[in-house]
Order: structure tokens, then C-alpha cells, then sequence
């Protein structure tokens, strides 16, 4: 069995994000880049197909030189393969979607594993897009996954409850948050990544179909306030402001 | 951060920062309160190869240098001391002896469990009566059919109760003196092994060390340790890695103090400012930086010197000595800086006072290490 992992370098949760000077994309600077977490328990599901069903596992990233990083984390992880596809993989989600298409068809992969969202982004469309453009079944935002033969059967949370999906491989499936516990990378495994080589291509793929036309930070949160005199005077105000300027009374 | 890094030392200390702080840090108070041994966590750091770093991947260790073991040793200590002196015993007493001197069995026996973490390993040298001066050691062992067998009181042993095989020093051929003492691999796996409970210790709470009681405990001829009479040498051969490791420790410990003294000054205010804008502060920060800064080259340098395979027994004395005072010195400046809840069991420099304190005693005391340069110098 072949698998694909589809994964995105994002910001660090910890990174105060700036806006660029252009009004609509992040300023890089001070940025510490990471694999988004979702893409995590796709990765680390694909390497427990590895160990249990011998899959041969490919990681892919769109993005520039620094994707790297993602990738050695990756091979570290224990992927077989790594591919820098190099372009925009910060933008439209179905430039992105259309670039891993093109990457990916006709190579033969069984199974596509993804994260069900970039950290950050938060759109959820590459998955799902990736899966149209390709005409491959798909489960999103799935808790438990188990393969036998050409079939898949998925466990996906929906909204107050989970529902379980089946079908037939080849498919593209996005992981969420509890589809496993990802592991740490040995010491043998980041030495060993070392020496394993990243292959490089451009992207092909359709063009973007939306862009960025600002980007802005929510207001700065007004300072607080001290209120002054004896106890029973600040509940007196502390009373007033709630019921007041707050509304909340 | 220092420019000389590879790399690999690079990822590995990364690979260690980013385990750290997401897995050991989180509980490091609560298991200095409940004194609890991390398990779960050494069972990690065994799996992803931090237990046996130095030692080479056929005998299931990581095959890394020592710089890149002092580089993750400092990130773990940072994080919890008692899980980093853990993993510096079975790395640097127990792991590093049976690399050095272990036939080729003793590696696939003891070796390879110890330094893929499937088992956890110490070090028995100390005696009641027998520390800093450990040629003055009493532990018998007396030839039986097969092996000897060991009696006496072991003190102070790290990792008692909670591991297996330790490296242990005793008396063979007690007409020789110091050269009828020799070491063996001992499974601590048998009744004649009595571990006491635990010392209540100032510090570094959730590592266990004990007293342990050898009554006609066995060991096959299989067992020793490079030849009769090797003792003080197999257990002195690790003492320049062992010391470097320590001084790594004190590193960890006192860069955390440090770190968490300067978020403090920023915040905390007195007199209308940050207590970091009272110039008494900001001598207190910049000596502390300035300790911590040269502690750490003493350290790399020492443990590159190790690297290169040359002489590093005066670097390394110099190193613990230098880095352990300062870092005792530098968590004292923290609770200072800290002012009343630097004297909070809820305040994270309240530990690192507590835990930094051995540092200066064990692995051989700052008086030791004051010999051994002096001898060093003058020799
Ligand atoms: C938490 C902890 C863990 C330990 N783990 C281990 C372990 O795993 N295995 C093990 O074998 N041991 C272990 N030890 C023992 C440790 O190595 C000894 O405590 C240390 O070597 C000092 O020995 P001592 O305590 O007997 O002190 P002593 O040797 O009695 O020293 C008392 C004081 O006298 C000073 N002194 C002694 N001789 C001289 C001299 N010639 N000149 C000047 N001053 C001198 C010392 O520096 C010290 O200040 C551990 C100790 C502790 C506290």
C-alpha cells in the first residue's frame, strides 16, 4: 500500500503574529514555523499503517525552502519519502488543493492522509478539495480509521454525536484531534533523516481562486480599570458599571 | 546561543527542548510534591534513545557525541532536575563503564537493555563510611563456585528500587589494597539485593536514591568488570563524562532560574516600576547571566575535548566546579529576586533552589574538584 501526507508548515501557536506591510499576509519575521498539529495525526497514522501493513509512506509540503523542516521532521517520524513541492502553500486553499492533485494522481497512492485543517487558517478545504479534483471517496475530520482489503471504514465527529463512513480506496481522509497520540521522534530517527534525501519539484496545478485582501488584528483590549475608595463604594460603582456599561444585571 | 553547534546537536537538542517542555515540565511540581517517580517519562526518554545516547546503536544505544548528550541532558534538566539526574546516571555510571570495559556478552546482556531504556541502570560506589574518600570502600565479595557473592551497605545509590543492573564496587582481594577492588555488573533482581526505602532528600524529590543492603548477593565470574583489581578504575574511568554531565545539570537548573527571574523583574512592580528597572536587580540579572554564559563554554568545551578522545580530566573538574557553584549561587539570586514567593512551594524557584544544591556534592564535591585542578596545575 502507497500513502500520501499532505502537510502544511504553519506559525507556532506561541507566535505573536504581526501583519505585513502590504495590510494582507503575515510578516515572517520572528515566526517559528511548525508541521500544523493536525497534519501530525495524519503523519502519525500513516506510520502505523507502515508498521502494521508494511505502507510505503510519502510526505509532501508545497512551499519554499524552509518546508524542509517540515519534511525532515517527518522522515525523522519515519516516512519513507519526502517531496518539496515548491510554491505557494500559504495562500488559496484550491491553488494548494489543485497543486497536490496534480502531484498526486497517476503515482499510484492508495490512501491520502491529511489534516482536517491548517492550524491558523482554519479552513478545512484542501482535504475535501483534494478529494473532488482527484474523483476519490472522503472522510473528513475523522477520529478512528481502519482499512481492510480496498475498503476503508472511518469514524468522523459531527456535531453532538459521530457517524461512521465507508468506501473504497483509493481515498483522501483528514484527521482530527483524537485519531491517535503522535510520538516523538528518536534520536536514531533524526540521525537517520539526516542522510535521506528531499526531493524537489515545481508545482503545477490550476491557478488561485481567491486571495487575501486584508488582514487585521482584533482591537487591542483597553486597559484596565482601578476602581478607588472604601469597600462599600467600589461595589457601589463596580454595581453600576455592571449593570450600566456592561449589561450584565 | 553557542555558534559552534552541528547540525545534528542542533536537532537533537531541539528534539529534547520540545519533549521537555511538553512532557516533563507540565507535572515537575506536582511530582516534587507527591515525590512520585516519573516512570512513564523514562520509559519516553528510553524509547526516543535518551538513555543510552553515547552508547552505539548495536548495543541499542543512539550513537551520538557526548556534546549532543550535555545539549539534551541540559534541556531535560531545565525542565525537572530529578528526571535529568535519572537520565544522567543510567547515561554517564552505568551505560558508559559497561561500554568501556564490558566483554562482549556483559554489552549484550547489560548494555543493550540499559541503553534502549528497557531497563534502568545506577551505580554503587558510596558506602556509609566511604564517599569522597571511595578507595576506603568495605563491600566484600568472596569467591564461590561460579561467582562471588557480595556483603555489605551501599549509600546513597540513584536509582534503587526503581532499577536493575548497576555497576558495583567491591573488595575481592583484600591483601591487595586498593588493587583488590574490583567491579561487577549486579542484578539487583534477587532477595540478597535490600533496597531501603528511599532518602527524604532536600531535592530532586521525585528521583529515587537509597541505601542498599548486600547480603551474599551473586554475581557469576561472568560478571566482573575489566580484571580483578579494576575496580577504582572502571569506577573512576567515567567520573570526566559523570562530571561534565552534573555540571550540564547545574546548567539546566540555573538558565531556568535565570529565565524565570527575568519574566519576573519585568513584571513585578515596586516603588512605581519593574523591580528589573532597581539597579540591585539588574546587577543580580547581569551576573547571573554573565555565570550562566560562562559555565556553558566551560562545558561544551570540556565535553568537545571528550569528543576530540583527548585529555579533559582538568576541564571537566573545572566545569563541575565552576558550573555547580554558580549555579547554587545563581538560584539563590532567583528567591532573592523573587522576594517572599521565592520561599513558595508554588513558585518554580523554590524547587530550583532545593534541587541545585546537590550539584556541588555529588559526582565528587567542589573540595574534590578543587584537588583535582590543583593537582592538574601543579603537576
Ligand atoms: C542525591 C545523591 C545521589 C547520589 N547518587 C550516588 C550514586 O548513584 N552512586 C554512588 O556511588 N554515590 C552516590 N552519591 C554519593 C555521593 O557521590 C557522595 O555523597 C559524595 O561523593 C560525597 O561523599 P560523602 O557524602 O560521604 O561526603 P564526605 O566524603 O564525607 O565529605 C564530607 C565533606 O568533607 C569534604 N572532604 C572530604 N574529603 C576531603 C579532602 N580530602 N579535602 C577536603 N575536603 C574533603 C567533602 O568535600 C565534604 O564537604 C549520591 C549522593 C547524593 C546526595
Amino acid at each position: 500500500m502507497k500513502i500520501l501526507v499532505a502537510l502544511k508548515q504553519v506559525p507556532d501557536t506561541e507566535t505573536k503574529v504581526k501583519v505585513a506591510a502590504d495590510g494582507r499576509s503575515l510578516d515572517p519575521t520572528d515566526v517559528k514555523w511548525i508541521t500544523s498539529p493536525y497534519d501530525e495525526y495524519a503523519l502519525e497514522e500513516a506510520i502505523r499503517l507502515k508498521e502494521s501493513a508494511q505502507a510505503e509512506v510519502t510526505v509532501v509540503t508545497l512551499g519554499d525552502d524552509k518546508g524542509k523542516d517540515v519534511l525532515r521532521n517527518a522522515l525523522a517520524l519515519g516516512a519513507d519519502n519526502a517531496i518539496l513541492l515548491k510554491g505557494d502553500g500559504q495562500g488559496d486553499a484550491f491553488a494548494v488543493a489543485s497543486a497536490l492533485a496534480a502531484f498526486a494522481k497517476d503515482k499510484g497512492f492508495d490512501l491520502i492522509l491529511a489534516g482536517n485543517k491548517g492550524m491558523g487558517g482554519d479552513n478545512s478545504a484542501v482535504g475535501p478539495m483534494l478529494a473532488e479534483l482527484l474523483g476519490w471517496a472522503q472522510a473528513n475530520v475523522v477520529v478512528k480509521l481502519e482499512l481492510s482489503g480496498a475498503t476503508f471504514r472511518a469514524e468522523r465527529e459531527i456535531e453532538g454525536g459521530s457517524e461512521a463512513v465507508e468506501g473504497s480506496l483509493p481515498a483522501v481522509i483528514t484527521a482530527q484531534k483524537g485519531l491517535n497520540e503522535p510520538r516523538y521522534a528518536s534520536l536514531k530517527g533524526i540521525m537517520a533523516a539526516k542522510k535521506k534525501t528531499i526531493e524537489e519539484a515545481d508545482a503545477t496545478g490550476l491557478p488561485a481562486a481567491s486571495a487575501w485582501s486584508a488582514l487585521t488584528l482584533p482591537p487591542a483590549r483597553p486597559e484596565g480599570r482601578k476602581l478607588e475608595g472604601d469597600a462599600a463604594s467600589q461595589a457601589k460603582s463596580l454595581f453600576g458599571l455592571l449593570r450600566d456599561e456592561a449589561k450584565v444585571l | 546561543m553557542f555558534p559552534a553547534l552541528t547540525e545534528d546537536q542542533l536537532a537533537i537538542q531541539e528534539a529534547a527542548r520540545e519533549f521537555a517542555t511538553a512532557e516533563i515540565e507540565p507535572g515537575a511540581m506536582a511530582r516534587d510534591h507527591s515525590a512520585e517517580f516519573p516512570k512513564a517519562i523514562i520509559g519516553q526518554l528510553g524509547e526516543m534513545g535518551f538513555m543510552g545516547m553515547m552508547v552505539p546503536e548495536v548495543y541499542g544505544g543512539s550513537g551520538v557525541d557526548a556534546l549532543s548528550y550535555i545539549l539534551a541532558l541540559e534541556q531535560i534538566s531545565y525542565a525537572d532536575a530529578s528526571v535529568a539526574v535519572t537520565m544522567s546516571v543510567n547515561n554517564s555510571v552505568a551505560c558508559a563503564p559497561i561500554a568501556a570495559f564490558g566483554t562482549e556478552a556483559q554489552k549484550q546482556k547489560y548494555l543493550k537493555p540499559l541503553a534502549s531504556g528497557a531497563v534502568l541502570g545506577g551505580f554503587m560506589l558510596t558506602e556509609p563510611d566511604a564517599g569522597s574518600d571511595a578507595a576506603a570502600l568495605k563491600c566484600r565479595a568472596t569467591k564461590v563456585d561460579g561467582g562471588w557473592k557480595l556483603n555489605g551497605a551501599k549509600a546513597w545509590i540513584t536509582n534503587g528500587g526503581v532499577g536493575r543492573y548497576f555497576v558495583t564496587m567491591a573488595i575481592t582481594h583484600p591483601e591487595l589494597g586498593k588493587k583488590g577492588i574490583s567491579a561487577f555488573v549486579l542484578d539487583a533482581d534477587q532477595p540478597g539485593v535490600i533496597m531501603s526505602k528511599p532518602e527524604e532528600k532536600m531535592g530532586l524529590r521525585s528521583s529515587k536514591t537509597v541505601m542498599v543492603t548486600l547480603e551474599d548477593a551473586f554475581v557469576a565470574d561472568d560478571d566482573m568488570l575489566g580484571q580483578p583489581g579494576d575496580g577504582l578504575k572502571v569506577a573512576f574511568g567515567g567520573l570526566d563524562g559523570g562530571r561534565i554531565g552534573i555540571a550540564a545539570q547545574a546548567l539546566g537548573i540555573m538558565q531556568r532560574a535565570l529565565d524565570e527571574s527575568i519574566q519576573y523583574a519585568k513584571t513585578r512592580h515596586s516603588f512605581g516600576k519593574p523591580i528589573g528597572e532597581h539597579q540591585a536587580i539588574q546587577t543580580y540579572l547581569a551576573e547571573m547571566h554573565a555565570k550562566v554564559e560562562a559555565s556553558r563554554l566551560l562545558i561544551y568545551k570540556a565535553a568537545m575535548l571528550k569528543d576530540a578522545g583527548k585529555p579533559c580530566t582538568l576541564e571537566a573538574a573545572t566545569a563541575k566546579l565552576f558550573s555547580t557553584e554558580s549555579a547554587v549561587w545563581v538560584c539563590d539570586r532567583a528567591v532573592q529576586i523573587f522576594g517572599g514567593y521565592g520561599y513558595s512551594r508554588e513558585y518554580v524557584v523554590e524547587r530550583l533552589y532545593r534541587d541545585v544544591r546537590v550539584t556541588t556534592v555529588y559526582e565528587g564535591t567542589s573540595e574534590i574538584q578543587r584537588m583535582v585542578i590543583a593537582r592538574g596545575l601543579t603537576k
